[in-house]
């Protein structure tokens, strides 16, 4: 059976310091949910929040219908990945893998069959019989996992669990963690700093800064229609602009610098209106015109080649500096110092209201529960 | 909102208050009001006059603190260059010396004290034989005697903390230091000694307290040179008639000046707080040449002659003795004459003395370990301050306090053995505590909250999780622990009797009686029962580490 998990005005505070002032949130039925957001942000608060290990100053956590404010831990059948692993160090692996099922009527055989399984699984069966303290951080942190993942939990809480793997290996690993929650059907909070995990592993991502979601949804669209600036420059790279709108009958421009504008079509229908914004535009984004064709003016200050891509930081008119990535051609690239001419992607940019910060074009997704 | 869920911990908070009410502010609150009120039960300071107004009593406090003032500084003189040139120096049987060092701490009160007068008091076998080829030496009675036995017995205590902060002293500040034109003398002295400084001050103070409540040794040895912990005793139960307010008041000043020391170590330790961790931790080199050799001398020359007296005494228990003169050739006979003495009877008590009260202290460290660190508030500060109380207060003023507080109703527990398993167990109790709870404190607690997301009680947790995680921690403490309530004698002599006595006691008694023979039995009795503590502990925790 797994759960939902709804969280309803959630507060947090450390003494006299709110931590999470108000967040309300929910994590569907066997869904992968991960949190993003920078250091001290709260994500291993809100998690421990969840499986019951601080207190809660205010507001209602939901196991489905259950109110879980006062549950035991004991009794929340959860696992738990801790961020700096938390494993047993008087007990060889397999008897910290053993744990969670010894606590649960299981007979002996099962529970060994199903550790053995588990231990495969994270790659660790030849360490079984070894105590944890010689082992290094990536090889606690699958022994961690496994002790987690082994009793087939109703909800499964992830402190950044790979953190300390190598790259082949956590890619490896994400798909083993992938591929058992949808096997078993485990609803999952997952956190992480590490955004490309975040986005190739989750069903949605919650984006938090200073205790306060920001934004939830797929990772497409968090990518694509980030809901504010500080989403779009923590998710991915973003180069930041001032600009504006005008619409004249019915269709929309943007204009950056004195010279040219762009039409934009994609603006969401009751935001059309005569406004300053905030341009947020990808590397990606930004594309070198040829001769003078584009809105913009600028200088190359630097260049990379990179193999598929060349990297581009350019001075504009507007006294910016932007980044740009443009597919590697095979004229020679350009040299510092380089006049250029550059204009947007108009449709997959983002304009982000000057007055209240919002995103102000259409299809921006934003799961969070106004309550 | 979270409620203070009620939990098992909080009757485990009540239930320890309660028994400290009892077993420790009852009895220290017992004292204090003997000390002030007379017999006609009226507020008093006569007794407290009485002291200040004679220079014999305050002069027995004057001695005391004189006394143990020389004894710190000279087992730090005695145990730092030890502590350094086993840390510093590959030695020839190194754990030759570390084992028998710490047997040499671990020996009886006085057998120290007894073994030396045998060796060189007034008829002792050195003397005479000095005395025969016209060499006299001084007199080993009064101050130097206390000084000298003393010395011998607590300069392991500063060997053993020492060897442990050395082993936290990084190689590459010795090297920078050394880079920058500091070595030898100088190194030692600005280098590792101010790295060290908090272990020499927490060793001084120990040593302090150690020496400062010791009975057995100035009882023996002291003659007209008085101390306070023999001063209450007399006062106790001396011949010119029992005073127990007296005792009381002397009680509360030795109390004041325990207290008064213990402060100003504490503060005198604030101004060196920083943490060592050793990455490299030091290479040790060979000791060669003629300063190798004078290390060789040092060091056997000090461990062996600490040792000296324990040895002896195992010699002369063979030796026939009648009454207080040995005659010469072997046998058992003194032996046979302990058994008469109840030697299978102290034999059992000291046992059980010492599993019972270790098993207590052990339970009662572990959870004042967990109160203090994972669920801090106030009562369990409250706790945890209360349990250091001991720490400053002699064995004599414990023994009185038991005294006071329960041989009248409701609750009459002198003359059993479960008042002397309390008094240990307040005595020893602080060592064990402070050694629990720095072990705890070093777990993170998120290995409990990964046991009880998997499902483990709260109970079952504590039990196979935070306990097992801290037994290193605890069991190095308690060999040290078991070796002192095996060995105590100051409160025990005032709360024994003939059903509770224990090896210890014994051979106290018969060393009072001028039964010298059966005296030296009942101690090498309780040598070799220390001697194998100690074996066996090395043995099963397979390390020659020993923390205190
Ligand atoms: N036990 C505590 N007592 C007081 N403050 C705390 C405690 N635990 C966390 N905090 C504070 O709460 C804030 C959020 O901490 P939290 O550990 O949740 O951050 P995080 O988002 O997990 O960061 P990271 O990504 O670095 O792990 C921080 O400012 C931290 O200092
Ligand atoms: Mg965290």
């Amino acid at each position: 059976m797994s759960v939902g998990i709804t969280i309803k005005n959630a507060l947090k505070k450390f003494n006299e310091n709110v931590i999470i002032p108000n967040l309300s949130l929910k994590v569907r039925d066997g869904e992968f949910f991960t949190l993003l957001g920078p250091s001290g942000c709260g994500k291993t608060t809100l998690l421990r929040m969840i499986a019951g290990f601080n207190s809660i100053e205010g507001g209602d956590f939901y196991f489905n219908d259950k109110r879980v404010n006062d549950l035991e831990p004991a009794k929340r059948n959860i696992g738990m990945v801790f961020q700096n692993y938390a494993i047993f160090p008087h007990y060889t692996v397999r008897k910290n893998v053993e744990f969670g099922l010894r606590n649960r009527n299981i007979n002996s055989q099962e529970i060994k069959d199903k550790t053995d399984r588990f231990l495969k699984l994270m790659k660790i069966d030849q360490l079984a019989d070894r105590k944890p303290d010689r082992m290094s951080g990536g090889q606690q942190q699958r022994v961690a996992l496994a002790r987690a993942l082994v009793i087939e939990p109703d909800v499964l809480l992830m402190d950044e669990p790979l953190s300390n793997l190598d790259a082949k290996l956590r890619v490896e690993m994400r798909s083993t963690i992938r591929s058992i929650q949808k096997q078993v059907g485990i609803t999952t909070v997952y956190v992480t700093h590490d955004q490309e995990e975040a986005m190739a592993i989750s069903d949605r991502i919650g984006v938090m800064k200073e205790g306060v979601l920001q934004q939830i949804s797929d990772p497409k669209s968090i990518y694509q229609r980030p809901i504010n600036q500080f989403v779009a420059t923590f998710i991915g790279r973003s180069n930041i602009l001032e600009g504006e709108v005008q619409v004249e009958s019915g269709q929309a421009y943007l204009v950056v610098g004195n010279k040219g504008r762009i039409p934009i079509n994609t603006i969401e229908q009751k935001n059309m209106e005569n406004q300053k914004v905030i341009v947020s535009a990808r590397p990606e984004e930004i594309l070198l015109c040829k001769d003078d064709t584009g809105i913009l003016q600028g200088i190359v200050k630097e260049c990379i080649f990179l193999g598929l891509n060349t990297h581009y930081v350019v001075e504009l008119e507007t006294g910016d500096l932007v980044e740009m990535t443009q597919e590697s051609t095979i004229e020679d690239i350009l040299s510092n110092g380089t006049k250029v001419s550059v204009t947007f992607n108009a449709e997959k940019i983002n304009l982000f209201g000057k007055k209240d910060g919002i995103n102000i074009m259409q299809g921006v997704c934003n799961d969070i529960c106004i309550s | 909102m979270k409620k203070n869920r009620l939990e098992i911990w909080t009757f485990v908070t009540i239930g320890l208050l309660f028994l400290f009410f009892i077993f420790l502010i009852y009895p220290m609150f017992g004292i204090l009001k003997q000390s002030v009120i007379s017999e006609a039960g009226k507020f008093t300071l006569n007794e407290f006059a009485k002291f200040f107004s004679s220079s014999y009593y305050t002069g027995t406090i004057i001695n005391s603190f004189k006394v143990t003032v020389a004894v710190t500084v000279v087992t730090l003189i005695l145990g730092i260059p030890l502590a350094y040139f086993y840390s510093f120096y590959h030695l020839k049987g190194a754990k030759f010396l570390f084992v028998t060092s710490v047997l040499c701490g671990m020996s009886a009160p006085f057998i120290g004290a007894y073994s030396w007068i045998m060796l060189l008091g007034r008829s002792g076998v050195i003397t005479k034989a000095l005395a025969a080829v016209g060499i006299k030496i001084g007199s080993i009675y009064g101050f130097g005697g206390i000084l000298f036995v003393q010395a011998f017995k607590l300069f392991p205590l500063v060997f053993i903390y020492m060897v442990g902060a050395f082993k936290n002293i990084d190689n590459s500040l010795l090297e920078a230091a050394e880079s920058m034109g500091c070595r030898g003398i100088q190194r030692f002295f600005k280098i590792v000694i101010s790295l060290t400084m908090p272990t020499v001050l927490a060793a001084g103070l120990l040593v302090f307290m150690r020496a400062f409540a010791d009975f057995g040794t100035p009882l023996l040895i002291g003659e007209g040179y008085r101390t306070f912990p023999v001063e209450i005793y007399v006062q106790y139960l001396g011949e010119n008639g029992t005073n127990h307010s007296f005792a009381a008041a002397i009680s509360v000043i030795a109390i004041l000046v325990t207290a008064v020391v213990f402060f100003a170590q504490k503060k005198a330790t604030d101004r060196y707080k920083f943490s060592l961790n050793a990455l490299h931790p030091v290479e040790k080199k060979q000791a060669k040449g003629l300063k190798g050799a004078l290390m060789y001398l040092y060091s056997y020359g000090l461990v062996l002659l600490a040792y000296a007296p324990n040895v002896y005494i195992i010699y002369l228990s063979f030796r026939n003795c009648d009454k207080s003169v040995f005659k010469p050739g072997f046998s058992l006979g003194n032996y046979r004459a302990a058994m008469n003495k109840l030697l299978v009877r102290s034999t059992q008590n000291t046992l059980f003395l010492g599993v019972f009260t270790l098993a207590v202290i052990i339970l009662i460290s572990v959870l004042i370990a967990y109160l203090v660190v994972r669920r801090n508030n106030f009562a369990n500060n409250l706790i945890d301050t209360l349990s250091m109380l001991p720490y400053i207060m002699p064995g004599s003023v414990i023994g009185i306090a038991m005294v006071i507080a329960f041989s009248k109703k409701p609750l009459v527990l002198i003359g059993t053995i479960w008042i002397m398993i309390i008094s240990l167990v307040i005595r020893r109790m602080p060592y064990t505590i402070r050694s629990a709870t720095a072990t705890l404190m070093q777990i993170q607690p998120s290995i409990e909250e990964a046991a009880l997301s998997l499902g483990s009680s709260k109970i079952k947790t504590f039990f196979k999780i935070t306990v097992p995680m801290m037994t290193n921690g605890i069991v190095s403490g308690a060999i040290l622990s078991w070796v002192a309530i095996v060995t105590e004698l100051s409160s025990a002599i005032i709360l024994y009797n003939n059903k509770t006595i224990t090896l210890t006691m014994s051979a106290y008694v018969a060393i009072s009686r001028g039964n010298y023979g059966i005296a030296a039995a009942f101690s090498a009795v309780l040598t070799v029962l220390t001697m194998c503590s100690l074996l066996i502990y090395l043995r099963i925790s397979k390390s020659e580490d020993i923390k205190i």
